[in-house]
């Protein structure tokens, strides 16, 4: 059995070893390990000009990433948490995700955001921030919810010929615990999984929110067989063709996430759901989602904030009596 | 303050006669495709806006002739003569503003902001000040993989208030990296005069302050540029980090070919015109007695033909069609 964090320093291991061209650069990643300790270790067996701590300048490091990946270098940039990302957007959303389409030179950056709240880590170390990337073309975006993803996805990613964002859920660090392979293996970036089957309702989720999910089903004893859960794993390019196969089917759609409503990934889910699916629904779309607000520090207020398992099942309930 | 300006170390041999006919060439190719480029504005059949670096071609020419052709470099939008030492085509350029298929960014960007990444060369991007972390992550990657290739990164002085120029020079000096770093200073931000840039005299202080040799030179002096890029890009190749070099010169334009620049003080633009960089050099090469009249004669020459052949190419090529639009977004494959 490893964490969800262990199956993330195990990739960077594995991968590390394999491709010496991979790299990994952000802030306290070498001797200190991680602000997580994703990295711990890492700095030992490859050296400084592998691991490489930088200052505080995410402008800085992820434009030097990018310039590395053209040169065919796979860099790892580790922004210690999400929200820091927003001192890089530039670099990533006009710099890396345009020169490929630009001068048609690949750009195979890894971008590690470790993600979410659940930790009264209050409004800057706690956000979803997503969407912001989702809009971007040119990137690609994954989100594991397991451990075997977390491996699996990394891999993936470090592996693809594109800027790739892999949101990685602080609150499953040390919460999740699987027993995985020990093979070498990558779980396909664009794929999303069904992780329950059912025939009257289907929720899209990702990220933390799939435990929620599940969660809220355990409330809901004569749900069983009714409701199918999809972890959309991979959030750009989505997997339309499984998505769209399981509202055929259930005809009804509830999507789960931590980011906020307004211009969250479930906007886009339910557009796409009424443009290709309208008439096999029998009910509306719903969404539980985190309400327009900064991520509060209390734990009251972070309580409320943070789609929970009640508001999931009351929707549930809601949907499968309509 | 006196700034805290590191010297470079003063050996220099002028080059030799092919050496300076090469650059004047260039110097020259990169005026006329420039004066190709203003007639087809004037014309209307440029369907973007032109940036020309008049009157700084020593800049690009001087430092880019330096490089060899596993080196990179990342032009700024005047930096013309950069891309041509790197063997970027006049071709090329003209189909790049005419946004024709073959060109370089295939119609999806226009006027400087292009690459060529067979040349090493990499794309300038409208956001001031993104190419110099860029640069050091190209740096990078020469260093890790124990490359001898050096990098050089161009920029106006008004990117040099931007964040990503004080995050870029500051990583490339931490982690002594071997890239140099050029600042075209033409004294003006589109309309901004340096002095509303910062509070420093020099752009060159800001450099110095990370703790790499930074020096300031008459941009317009094409050997003074020459001269001070190549110390700096020994000092690379050796492993010793990167270094700044402030090349002062005029805007002999406004921003763009829309902008008369009613701005500018009129004694500055005469003060250009004086010092109009490829007049002196070809002062210098006639009182050194280094080039004839008949080998001016003959590069003049050749460059008409060059620009007419390439220009008349460009405006019959291909444009592409409304749907490619959608090619390429990704990189395919892995």
């Amino acid at each position: 059995m490893i964490t969800y964090i262990e199956a993330i320093r195990q990739a960077l291991f594995e991968e590390m070893r394999r491709d010496p061209d991979i790299f990994l650069i952000g802030e306290d990643i070498g001797n200190f390990g991680g602000a997580f300790k994703a990295t711990q270790g890492l700095l030992e067996e490859f050296g400084p000009m592998r691991v490489v701590d930088a200052p505080i300048a995410e402008a800085g490091f992820t434009g030097l990433s990018i310039g590395a990946s053209m040169m065919g270098m796979r860099p790892i940039v580790e922004f210690q948490f999400s929200d820091f990302m927003s001192c890089a957007f530039d670099q990533i959303t006009n710099f890396a995700s345009t020169t490929h389409y630009r001068m048609g030179v690949p750009v195979p950056v890894t971008f590690r955001a470790p993600t979410g709240g659940g930790f009264n880590g209050g409004p800057f170390h706690s956000q979803c921030p997503e969407m912001y990337y989702v809009h971007t073309p040119g990137l690609k975006i994954v989100a594991p919810a397991t451990v075997y993803d977390a491996k699996g996805l990394l891999k993936a990613a470090i592996r693809d010929d594109n800027p790739v964002i892999y949101f990685e859920h602080k609150h499953l660090y040390r919460r999740l615990k699987e027993d995985i392979p020990d093979d070498d293996y990558v779980v396909p970036i664009g794929k999303a999984s069904v992780r329950l089957s059912g025939n009257d309702l289907t929720i899209l989720t990702y990220g933390a929110m799939l435990h929620v999910c599940f969660a809220a089903l355990d409330r809901i004893p004569d749900s069983e067989g009714a409701v199918e859960i999809i972890d959309l794993r991979t959030l750009k390019p989505l997997d339309e063709e499984t998505i769209l196969a399981s509202v055929k089917k259930t005809g009804k759609v509830l999507i789960v996430h931590e980011d906020r409503q307004t211009g969250g990934l479930a906007g886009e889910l339910a557009a796409i759901v009424a443009d290709k699916a309208f008439e096999f629904l029998d009910g509306p779309i719903r969404r539980v989602t985190a309400p327009d607000t900064p991520v509060p520090y209390a734990p009251p207020l972070e309580h409320f904030y943070l789609p929970n398992e009640e508001d999931v099942a009351n929707a549930v309930t809601e949907l499968l009596d309509y | 303050m006196q700034p805290a300006i590191l010297p470079f170390p003063d050996s220099y041999t002028t080059p030799g006669r092919d050496a300076l006919l090469r650059m004047l060439r260039f110097m020259k190719l990169h005026r006329a495709i420039e004066d190709r480029l203003e007639i087809a504005y004037r014309q209307g059949k440029l369907v973007g806006p032109l940036f020309v670096g008049r009157g700084q071609e020593a800049i690009g020419v001087g430092a880019g002739i330096l490089l060899e052709a596993d080196d990179a470099i990342f032009p700024s939008h005047r930096d013309l003569g950069a891309f041509l030492t790197k063997g970027v085509t006049p071709l090329q350029i003209f189909l790049q503003y005419l946004g024709r298929r073959d060109g370089p960014t295939r119609g999806r960007d226009g006027n400087l902001h292009m690459g060529d990444w067979s040349h090493r060369v990499g794309s300038f991007i409208s956001h001031m000040g993104d190419t110099v972390p860029v640069a050091a992550g190209v740096a990078f990657a020469f260093k890790a993989r124990n490359q001898p290739q050096v990098v050089l990164c161009f920029n106006g002085d008004g990117a040099t208030s931007r964040g990503d120029w004080h995050e870029g020079l500051n990583i490339a000096a931490v982690l002594r990296l071997p890239v140099v770093y050029i600042c075209v200073n033409n004294g003006y931000a589109y309309s901004t005069p340096l002095s509303q840039q910062m509070a420093v005299e020099t752009v060159a202080e800001r450099a110095s302050g990370y703790g790499m040799p930074s020096q300031r030179v008459d941009g317009n002096d094409i050997l003074a540029v020459h001269r001070t890029v190549e110390a700096a890009i020994q000092r690379a190749r050796a492993g010793d980090g990167p270094s700044f070099v402030e090349c002062v010169t005029y805007r002999m334009t406004g921003h763009g070919a829309h902008d008369p620049a009613d701005y500018v003080p009129r004694a500055f633009l005469e003060e250009g015109e004086r010092n109009d960089p490829i007049r002196r050099f070809l002062n210098w090469l006639d009182q050194s007695s280094r080039v004839s009249p008949f080998d001016v004669d003959v590069i003049d020459r050749s460059i008409e033909a060059e620009v007419e052949k390439a220009w008349a190419e460009a405006e019959a090529a291909e444009a592409p069609s409304g749907p490619e639009t959608l090619l390429g977004v990704y990189a395919e494959g892995a």
